[in-house]
């Protein structure tokens, strides 16, 4: 009743006020002489200028601030890498792929090295602060010997070889990758591990200094990751000192680095400083991290199921297109023996 | 009030006070501002994909890049009433649809990346990830959800559907967010600050939401006490 009454009322008001508005209520403004008003060909010109030059204000605020957001700033592109001494995969041995290498650009700027950044980016730009020499190497645990090796003495010992093969992540990428190292079989024959050693422990450097990673907590540091002997003395295991006939690049593990080539990459641990030999199986890293997803194994198994990523296909990197993959990454034949007898999906 | 809802009819609590007719759209700037700069996360997609600069891994990067610029501009929508209620202002209410519709336009090519270049339309995968990998799920409906608000975003489908109604179902661009979070949440190796920022940003619009409904609630129930004196403090 008080609503449509009160209404009336109003517009009411309304029709009286605005008849006489102006003359009766208010006193108008004096008017501006003429001289002073704008042509209105000039006033249009301007409303659109202004107007255009908001909109385009408008737009760099928004289009940068999304950006920014998003990471996609050009900034971000790799920068290029040099290969020094392009050295084309000679004499094929009995455990190289033929499948053409992944580009060097590519192998060297796509790297989970979190130690430098969790940005697959990050290691090729911040993995300069990295002192590669002098680097000595501590042998420990079940060993005839406990010592502490230069890596230069590694390398005089064994003459690197090249060794092309695939690698896959467990994030379903792969690559194929000319390594150059020596047989990790060969090293452990010459330090001779006790009867007691089941297991070897391989540890990354831990100096926040040079790995301005290790500062944030993403994970447990140093890195660490291990064999069972069996495997640690399988002729495929290799520690890689360089790739693509050049030394070891930063960003890939320098000066020397773990490669499985039937394992998940992150099994390939970096930057080497500790060689233990353990009678019980090494704590790893991501398996602490992750115990649902990540296992000690780690064997690249199609179909044990990752609850992220399926693991059944991978994209080599490179090409557009998934290709399925391979148990024991196409090394079944060379590896199955090892794992007779044991449930691989309880042990993934 | 939630996203999309730009194009309301005058409601009779805010009758137009002044009808100024000779002047145009306020802001004629502010809507084509915003469609040019949301268009730069494509656009700088397209330059650095034309350059070969995307990467080892350039179906990934695309893939992240657009799904991360979809739940930026949904949430981004979401902020717009918030702002209005918090900050008085009103310019964000009205890029709201607009913001809306490119947080679906995004996240439909983020779909479109997972489903044809990076699965190549293997069914049988697809449905494997949409059914058993959390992460996948939780996407996959945050984009279900937004299909019907980004069609009925028209000022034709308030009218049609009622403004009550439509409100009620554009109220599930919240829900779409949530989810959209946390499929970034679960999707994350092992740090989670940066989907963390996100969930916080939406947790506090939310908080803003909630208290305005609040306030709404007890005020009316004040109004509607007998005997009770003065005017409702809002609406």
């Amino acid at each position: 009743m008080r609503g449509p009454g009160k209404r009336a009322g109003v517009a009411l008001w309304g029709a009286i006020l605005g008849e006489g508005r102006g003359c009766a209520v208010r006193k108008l403004p004096s008017e501006p002489p003429s001289s002073e008003i704008t042509p209105e060909p000039l006033y249009r010109r301007r409303e659109l200028l202004k107007n255009g030059v908001l909109t385009a204000g408008t737009a760099v605020v928004v289009g940068s601030g999304l950006l920014s957001l998003v990471g996609a700033a050009p900034r971000d592109a790799p920068e290029e890498q040099p290969l020094v001494h392009a050295a084309v995969p000679t004499a094929r041995g009995p455990y190289d792929t033929d499948e053409p290498p992944t580009s060097y650009q590519s192998v060297t700027t796509y790297n989970n090295f979190y130690e430098f950044g969790l940005d697959k980016g990050d290691p090729a730009k911040k993995a300069h602060t990295l002192q590669t020499r002098p680097w000595t190497v501590s042998v420990e645990g079940e060993v005839a010997q406990p010592r502490v090796i230069d890596v230069d003495t590694l390398l005089q010992w064994f003459t690197p070889e090249e060794r092309v093969y695939r690698m896959r992540c467990v994030e379903a990428w792969s690559m194929v990758i000319p390594w150059l190292g020596f047989p990790l079989a060969e090293l452990i024959k010459r330090l001779e591990p006790t009867g007691n050693a089941k297991f070897v422990e391989l540890v990354t450097l831990l100096d926040p200094k040079q790995m301005p990673g290790q500062r944030s907590s993403a994970l447990e540091w140093p890195y660490v990751e291990g064999l069972r002997m069996d495997e640690a003395m399988h002729p495929l295991t290799l520690l890689a000192v360089g790739l693509y006939g050049t030394v070891l690049p930063n960003q890939n593990g320098a000066p020397l680095r773990l490669v499985v080539p039937w394992k998940y990459g992150f099994k390939g641990v970096k930057s080497i400083v500790t060689i233990r030999f353990t009678e019980t199986q090494p704590k790893t890293t991501w398996a602490l991290a992750a115990p649902r997803e990540y296992g000690f194994y780690a064997n690249v198994n199609p179909s044990v199921n990752h609850p992220r990523w399926s693991q059944a296909t991978e994209r080599r990197i490179g090409e557009l297109g998934r290709r399925p993959t391979l148990p024991f990454n196409g090394y079944a034949e060379e590896v199955e023996s090892l794992y007779a007898g044991l449930d691989l999906r309880q042990n993934f | 009030m939630t996203a999309f809802d730009d194009a309301v009819p005058a409601r009779p609590r805010a009758p137009a006070r002044r009808p100024a007719p000779r002047q145009a759209a306020p802001l004629p700037w502010l809507k084509p501002g915003v469609f040019i700069g949301a268009l730069a996360p494509l656009a700088s997609i397209a330059l650095r994909a034309s350059r070969d600069e995307l990467g080892a891994n350039p179906i990934a990067q695309v893939e992240n890049e657009l799904g991360l610029t979809a739940l930026i501009l949904l949430v981004a929508s979401l902020a717009c009433t918030p702002a209005r209620r918090l900050l008085g202002w009103t310019w964000p209410t009205r890029v709201r649809r607009e913001l809306g519709l490119f947080a679906f336009f995004y996240a439909s090519l983020h779909v479109f990346t997972y489903l044809v270049p990076d699965q190549g339309l293997d069914w049988g995968v697809i449905v494997e990830d949409v059914t058993r990998r959390p992460f996948i799920t939780v996407g996959f409906l945050a984009f279900v959800l937004l299909v019907p608000l980004a069609f009925t975003s028209t000022a034709a489908s308030i009218r049609r559907l009622g403004y009550r109604r439509w409100n009620r179902l554009h109220q599930l661009a919240y829900l779409a967010a949530v989810l959209a979070v946390v499929h970034f949440i679960w999707r994350v190796k092992i740090d989670v600050s940066q989907p963390l920022i996100y969930a916080s940003v939406l947790g506090a619009l939310l908080l803003v939401r909630v208290a305005v409904w609040a306030r709404q609630r007890s005020a009316r129930r004040e109004e509607r006490r007998p005997g009770a004196s003065g005017p409702a403090t809002s609406r």
